[in-house]
């Protein structure tokens, strides 16, 4: 029986959103509510015991939530998706179900710096604890692989943008090892990319960049890809053993292929508590709505700036993978086809007061710490993100002293130039 | 019959006709898939029989146990085997006995078994492998997109409900987002 496969355009719009079953609403509906009624004791015995679905208290589910969750699930091929408050509250949930203290996991080295920092630092007082790999080297993942290992983690393109993971090798490291593999999508999209296609198993992501794509929300998506096989591991007592919190429930057991949305949400979400704002929910389902629209507006402006950049006179070198010539241009063929992303670093020949005199220039891009916004945003790392690391660890961080960051938005890109144009001339 | 892949229409119209349901396998535990999945059916108004001979003549949710499909007094319309594959060719030459015999043979998720599967379509009867009952319906009918499922459905109509809190199989929908990884690794996994 071969069914019609809608394209991603079709699922932007759609996916998980059906006019509303009370009100005919063709919007989704923000369901600005904290709980929901039961029917009878009976009903809401079944609603905790989960042996039927539904919703209790917006900690755990909202209906306009699920919209988006369902949503970013289909956009990535995923089996289920869960909404978080930010990005690194997706990460903390994500961990909490995979890691018992005393346990590692492999990550990429080149990451967003947000994401070295909680790896580092907070997830240290939990007593997990990061092992650092090189995605330039891809044999530094296998070598850093333990017994005690329990994940690797990725992103797909890397923040500050540039860095390309070989995700199918890194993939198979990890099916060898035994153990899941996260991709952080925040810079790629589903649209641009979809990890699960090349061998992630789960799929994480910072909704306040391009999925919202507005800069006016914060949020953050857990996909299950459904391929990962947690009773046989038998290492992730969070999914394959009877759980305390859940009267003797076994996730992957009773949830299949979904097993991991649902440890997720009932035993990380509901105890630990990030739940994203319904009204943040619509804002960024709204935001999906146009993203294979703004992702090919980004990425056409993104090449024709990082050209012009890289034929500056006053510029040393540009980094982005959709130049050729640049060493992750093949990998971007292979992982990006439609497209190298919007954010990307350049370094000045004039260093540090050069990047300052830029970013105070600008009259067009906004100096601010975000990526992902329909506006084009910069940001000199050095004096600002980076400010507290010593020169050594600026510079081995991609955020040397001439370093700047740009996130390129959908404006008309003629502007965008011009504005740059005239900030160097004054830089 | 495609046993990798399923239409919606099919299982929307098995779910839609039968009306009787034996689940072989049925565990009174309340923590327990079966259990789950029988009152969830018995709520969407499903005559459930639980089939379990360690319990047989105790009820479960008000409904009598009994020992083995050929002790019930009824006809049955589809048989739910939540038991390990092994045991569902002995189950559906159990079923073939019966007088109607059931016309759907029904294997949980994480339960396959070929065989079984010929069998009882070469007997006329419809087969479902490797599925829950419960996360189909919920499917079909978006209920389970109230816990961030990907139903792999989309509709621009708007849904009819069932009650509070409740939705219908009584609808239509176009396919939607593919889960083109989980299923290739279900298919490898039901090969080994
Ligand atoms: C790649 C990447 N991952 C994760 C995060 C963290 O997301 P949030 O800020 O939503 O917590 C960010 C934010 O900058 C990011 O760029």
């Amino acid at each position: 029986m071969n069914e019609r496969i809608p394209g991603f355009a079709t699922l932007a719009v759609h996916a998980g959103a059906q006019p509303d079953p009370t009100t005919g609403a063709r919007a989704t509906p923000i369901y600005q509510t904290t709980s929901y009624v039961f029917e009878s004791v009976d009903h809401a015995a079944s609603l905790f015991g989960l042996q039927t679905f539904g919703n209790i208290y917006t900690r755990i589910g909202n209906p306009t939530t699920a919209v988006l969750e369902e949503r970013v699930a289909a956009l990535e091929g995923g089996t289920a998706g869960l909404a978080t408050a930010s990005g690194h509250a997706a990460q903390v949930l994500i961990f909490h179900c995979l890691l018992q203290p005393g346990d590692e996991f492999v990550a990429s080295k080149k990451l967003y710096g947000g994401s070295i920092n909680q790896f580092n630092h907070a997830f240290k007082n939990f007593n997990w604890n990061v092992v650092w790999a090189d995605p330039d080297d891809i044999s530094s993942f296998e070598k850093a692989i333990s017994p005690k290992t329990k994940a690797i983690f990725t992103e797909s393109i890397a923040n500050p943008g540039g860095v390309i993971t070989d995700m199918a090798a890194v993939a198979q490291i990890a099916r060898r090892a035994g153990v899941p593999y996260i991709v952080d999508n925040t810079l790629a999209t589903p649209y641009l990319c979809k990890p699960i296609d090349h061998g992630a198993d789960i799929v994480v992501h910072s909704l306040t960049k391009f999925l919202g794509g507005h800069g006016n929300s914060m949020g953050g998506m857990i996909v299950d890809g459904g391929t990962f096989n947690w009773s046989r591991e038998r290492r992730y007592p969070m999914l394959c053993e009877p759980r305390p919190e859940y009267h003797g429930v076994v996730m992957h057991e009773t949830f299949g292929n979904f097993g991991f949305a649902m440890a997720c949400r009932m035993l990380a979400l509901r105890d630990i508590g990030p739940a994203i704002a319904p009204f943040n929910a619509f804002l960024i389902l709204t935001g999906i709505e146009t993203l294979p629209l703004r992702m090919q507006k980004h990425c056409e402006n993104t090449q024709a700036v990082a050209e012009w950049i890289a034929a500056h006179p006053k510029v040393a070198w540009v980094s982005y993978p959709g130049l050729p010539g640049d060493r992750y241009h093949n990998l971007a063929k292979k992982y990006c086809p439609l497209g190298a992303g919007a954010v990307f670093t350049f370094g000045l020949k004039a260093g540090y007061d050069a990047g300052v005199n830029l970013v105070t220039n600008v009259q067009l891009f906004s100096h601010l710490a975000n990526i992902g916004d329909t506006r084009s945003l910069i940001i000199h790392p050095a004096s600002t993100t980076h400010r507290q690391l010593t020169d050594a660890q600026k510079v081995q961080a991609g955020a040397g002293p001439d370093v700047v960051r740009l996130s390129i938005g959908i404006e008309d890109k003629d502007d965008l130039i011009a504005d740059l144009d005239q900030a160097l001339a004054a830089a | 019959m495609n046993h990798d892949a399923y239409s919606d229409g099919y299982i929307r119209g098995i779910l839609n006709t039968v009306k009787t349901i034996a689940m072989v396998g049925a565990s009174e535990r309340d923590n327990r898939p079966s259990y789950f999945a029988f009152k969830y059916l018995l709520e969407r108004g499903y005559r459930m029989i639980p089939v379990n001979p360690g319990h047989a003549g105790e009820t479960m949710l008000g409904q009598k146990i009994y020992a083995r499909l050929s002790d019930i007094p009824e006809p049955i319309d589809m048989v739910d085997i939540f038991r390990a594959s092994k045991h569902a060719l002995a189950i559906v030459q159990e079923a073939l006995l019966l007088k109607p015999h059931p016309q759907v043979i029904w294997m949980q998720l994480g339960v396959r078994n070929d065989e079984a599967a010929a069998l009882a379509e070469a007997n006329g009867m419809k087969v479902v492998m490797n599925r829950c009952p419960k996360i189909e319906y919920g499917r079909l009918s978006s209920e389970i997109a109230w816990i961030g499922v990907n139903t792999r459905t989309l509709s621009a109509k708007r849904p009819p409900i069932g009650g509070l809190q409740r939705m219908s199989l009584n609808r239509s929908s176009a396919p939607g987002g593919a889960t083109a990884a989980a299923d290739r690794v279900q298919r490898q996994e039901s090969d080994q």
